[in-house]
């Protein structure tokens, strides 16, 4: 029999398989990204001062020892956070039990009254638990979150995360976050 | 001239490429290791809570990170079943924050100290006793920007209750 030739397998495609492979964990890697409820702390204080802030401005929202929401020394729960927290921020109807109007000018706006003074004051106690006191602060987040899109919606057309920056600025001025998180107290 | 002769053949000459396969292997393995190397050594166990409002953490070296949970199984003998905290890769105390933070702030750039931003990746069933102790420890050390690490996930207690 004549000798043959040893037929030689096809490699081109393992270079094609290899980049395949290599995007996959380029991708996966860079989209491992953390995610998470960013907050502000206040810069450490006297603990003598105490800031005095009226009575109508301050939304006291305190997450019991028991993980029970208590709003203005009354039980919620925590699907009416939301809205009583978005009526709290705008006040719609100039209340007077609501947080005061300030007169203000922002870009794009100009001169609007807006809630400026409201604080919503978040207390919780030493054996609240962790999960509780985040879903309470993700729904005050959400109350921002929702008025800021409205807002932006129907003064420009567009979400808030599509707007550009000064846009973001001047919605993020209109519903400034103020959200208190209170140095803990021992509560009976 | 003479040196530059065509191959008598013609056409165009098929290129080796049997070792690019080598080189983006070889890319890979790199991509591979690095990734796992860059995790800490968990000593404590977390589930963190869902949220739905959340904010992407943009740069990974302005990010510093603390742990706090129950310790893992393999260090509950030594350590017991109460909460710790975890900087980098060893159990601490309430007071070795501000030391931690100090120590980070300026491992980083100058410019940079005033964007770092602490994540605390917390266990769900935390109490917040702690959890107010670490942050009272992160306002003296000036460490005001944070981020309560949890996943993206629907609230159930939202409809139900």
């Amino acid at each position: 029999m004549a000798k043959r030739e040893v037929p030689q397998p096809n490699t081109s495609s393992t270079a094609d398989i290899a980049f395949l492979l290599l995007i996959f964990f380029l991708i996966t890697t860079t989209m491992v990204t953390d995610t998470g409820l960013s907050r502000r702390l206040p810069p450490p204080v006297d603990s003598d001062v105490e800031q005095k802030v009226e009575e109508r401005n301050t939304l006291v929202v305190l997450v019991s020892q028991d993980n029970k929401i208590m709003c203005q020394k009354k039980e919620i729960e925590l699907w009416e956070l939301k809205d009583i927290a978005k009526e709290f921020i705008e006040n719609p109807h100039n209340d007077i039990h609501l947080p005061k109007k300030v007169p203000v000018t922002i870009d794009f706006f100009g001169q609007v009254e807006i809630t400026k003074p409201h604080v919503i004051s978040l207390q919780n106690d030493r054996s609240t638990k962790y999960s509780k006191y985040i879903e309470v602060q993700n729904e005050l987040i959400a109350a921002y979150n929702e008025l800021r899109d409205e807002l932006s919606l129907r003064t420009f057309g567009k979400s808030f995360a599509e707007l550009d920056e000064d846009r973001q600025k001047a919605v993020a001025d209109y519903y400034p976050q103020k959200i208190s998180e209170a140095e803990p107290k021992e509560y009976k | 001239m003479a040196k530059f002769k065509k191959s008598s053949k013609g056409g165009s000459q098929e290129i080796n490429a049997s070792s690019m396969s080598d080189v983006i292997f070889m890319l890979l393995f790199f991509f591979m290791t690095v990734t796992t190397m860059k995790e800490v050594e968990y000593k404590v166990q977390f589930q963190l809570p869902d949220a739905t409002e959340l904010t992407k953490l943009e740069k990974k070296s302005l990010v510093t990170y603390i742990y706090i949970g129950p310790p893992t199984a393999q260090n509950r003998a030594r350590m017991g079943s109460e909460t710790r905290i975890q900087l980098n890769d060893k159990y601490a105390e309430v007071a070795d924050i501000q030391d931690y933070i100090a120590q980070e702030k300026g491992s980083m750039k100058e410019e940079d100290q005033p964007y770092m931003t602490v994540s605390l990746k917390i266990d769900k069933d935390t109490k917040m006793g702690i959890v107010n102790d670490v942050k009272q420890a992160l306002r003296k050390a000036y460490a005001l920007k944070i981020s309560y690490a949890a996943t993206k996930g629907h609230i159930e207690e939202h409809h139900y209750r």
